[in-house]
């Protein structure tokens, strides 16, 4: 049996309240190959943080669990990187100083020149550079700070990197260049990543699969889109790719009616509880590609959703 | 016009210190004496029947001998201010430091666990508003020496606010930036001393200034009560020969170290200050 890099099995998250737990999701099962890019997209309050959380194990599930290459996740690990929203950068260091705080972690063998070295190599991979590299975080702004996180979290070389709406916070100008930058080093490096995001253009540039999951409360992961584009992808061209808007109107139709649809229909009471599903595997390039003129999101495929 | 607010702040300090010492002055002249006054009178401050406070020329006076010789010594009474000073510095230096070294671990300890918090909250709320002089009783009981009893005060009097400041300071670390201490597999040790001792160094520094600012007061007056050497001690023995002169350059002694001790604690709370 072909066994995943990631994978997640059951997981649920539940507050106990007066009248009966507060289920925020539940049933939440997907994988992840090696190398690949997977984004997670829903609206506020299904639980995709504490889902990212789980993952690096900064958060207990209430139930199901977490392998990832056949070891059961329980806890916080440099093999699993993070990078926050608020980047989380230490204030009292300066960027450099940052970045070597993590390949410290990771490399206790190395000497400091090395630790040195490596760091400035991945510091300037996102573009810091001409003394940036040397200045305190809270003298560098929003986009220089957030690109400090990515290289330590780069540098520590984690098996599967997390990122946690990273670029939530920045201008959309900012956000396309760190948004390259992110392309770039992770075709250079074929990091396994997972990331959290609102922006739906954001992960069809990023992403080789997009997960989307329904409301909250009793959220679940619905469905995983493939992102049929061909690498290398650049922002400008990506929208003359004939596989684009079959794939950006499924995720937006998903996003403004079905993931409110699915979650009516799993706040049922026979649907509470259910059975540990896989994500519906969909493709909505796939007719694009195929030489198809590409049809409206209401037509062929989406039925096949809707029927499920 | 002078455009820096800094020289203009200066001169106006200069302004109102020549006008108050000049105010000062002029209330203590004594009157002349309007006919011969006899050998008894002269000894008793002459025609004046009122005992006036010391002008400032006299205080200047005063400090321009007892500072160019600071550190004689001629016998358990008569011993240089710099002397004196010295023994209320090293009193308070050796309360305060052993209070920092069982108030910040202490501290550390409160701030990371909510229960010890709980526990602990009672004692603290209890024993912190007691003057430290009344433990002196006590003190001088149980210590048997007069020393060690001072420091004794000052230990406990400069323990509280260190002991709170740092509990606040280690609670209120950023989850994120424990959260990053995780992440990268920090033991308990190297995230104390790599992620949450410099989170919290601002805060525990503060707690520090303010402990070593209410020992020195206390020193004054813990001194006064024992006796033997110290600037409080000083001060008192002064006012028991009378010599008012003394104890107003006394007075602005105490000033002065106190600046200086905060102003020691301010610069090394600058040092450890980060902008978020």
């Amino acid at each position: 049996m072909h066994q995943h890099f990631l994978e997640v099995k059951g997981l649920g998250k539940r507050f106990p309240g007066k009248d009966g737990d507060l289920v925020v999701f539940e049933n939440a099962s997907f994988s992840l190959e090696r190398g690949e890019f997977v984004c997670i997209i829903g609206h506020s309050g299904c639980g995709k943080s504490t889902i990212l959380n789980v993952l690096a194990g900064l958060d207990r599930p209430s139930e199901g669990e977490v392998y990832m290459a056949g070891r059961e996740v329980r806890g916080p690990s440099l093999e699993r990187g993070v990078v926050f929203q608020n980047y989380s950068l230490l204030p009292w260091r300066s960027s450099l100083s940052n970045v070597t705080f993590g390949v410290r972690a990771r490399r206790p063998g190395w000497s400091k020149a090395q630790v040195r070295e490596h760091s400035l190599r991945y510091l300037h991979m996102v573009g810091l550079k001409d003394g940036a590299e040397h200045r305190k975080p809270a003298q560098l702004s929003g986009g220089m700070r957030q690109r400090v996180s990515i290289a330590r979290a780069f540098a520590t070389e984690p098996e599967l990197l997390l990122l946690d709406e990273p670029f939530g916070a920045l201008d959309a100008l900012t956000r396309g260049t760190i948004q390259d930058e992110l392309l770039k080093v992770c075709a250079e490096t074929h990091q396994t990543v997972f990331m959290i995001t609102h922006d739906v253009d954001e992960a069809i540039l990023l992403a080789d699969r997009v997960l989307l999951m329904t409301n909250g409360p009793h959220a679940r992961v619905a469905e995983s889109v493939r992102v049929s584009i061909e690498r290398p992808r650049d922002r400008t061209t990506i929208v003359h790719d004939p596989a684009y808007y079959p794939i950006r109107n499924h995720l937006v139709d998903f996003l403004v009616t079905r993931s409110r649809e699915l979650a009516d229909r799993a706040r049922l009471p026979e649907a509470s509880g259910g059975d540990p599903m896989e994500p519906l595997e969909v493709d909505p390039g796939a007719d694009a590609r195929a030489g198809e003129p590409s049809l409206p999101p209401q037509h062929g495929r989406l039925m096949a959703v809707n029927g499920n | 016009m002078i455009q820096s607010t800094g020289i203009r702040a200066a001169l106006l300090s200069m302004v109102l210190l020549v006008i108050s010492l000049g105010l000062w002055e002029l209330s203590s002249f004594k009157p002349e004496a309007t006919e011969a006054v006899s050998e008894y009178e002269l000894l008793m401050g002459g025609a004046d029947q009122e005992a006036r406070v010391p002008p400032p020329s006299d205080v200047l006076r005063l400090a321009w001998t007892e500072l160019s010789n600071p550190f004689y010594d001629a016998g358990p009474n008569d011993k240089g201010i710099g002397i004196q000073l010295g023994y209320s510095i090293y009193r308070v230096l050796a309360g305060f430091s052993l209070a920092a070294l069982i108030a910040i671990p202490v501290g550390f300890l409160i701030g990371m666990s909510p229960l010890m918090y709980k526990a602990l909250n009672p004692f603290i709320q209890v024993l912190r508003p007691i003057s430290p002089l009344a433990w002196m009783p006590l003190a001088l009981f149980i210590i048997k020496d007069s020393e060690t009893s001072s420091i004794f005060v000052i230990f406990i009097c400069s323990i509280w606010p260190m002991l709170i400041n740092t509990a606040f300071g280690v609670a209120s670390v950023r989850k994120d930036w424990v959260n990053v201490a995780r992440t990268h597999e920090l033991n308990a040790f190297q995230t104390a001393f790599q992620v949450i001792l410099p989170a919290a160094a601002p805060t525990i520094l503060t707690g520090m200034r303010i402990s070593i600012g209410i020992a020195w007061l206390v020193i004054v007056a813990a001194e006064m009560l024992v006796g033997g050497t110290g600037i409080g001690y000083y001060v008192w023995n002064e006012w028991n020969n009378l010599d008012l002169t003394s104890v107003i350059f006394s007075i602005l002694m105490i000033g002065v170290v106190g600046m200086l001790l905060d102003m020691a604690l301010a610069t090394a709370t600058r040092a450890v200050q980060y902008q978020e």
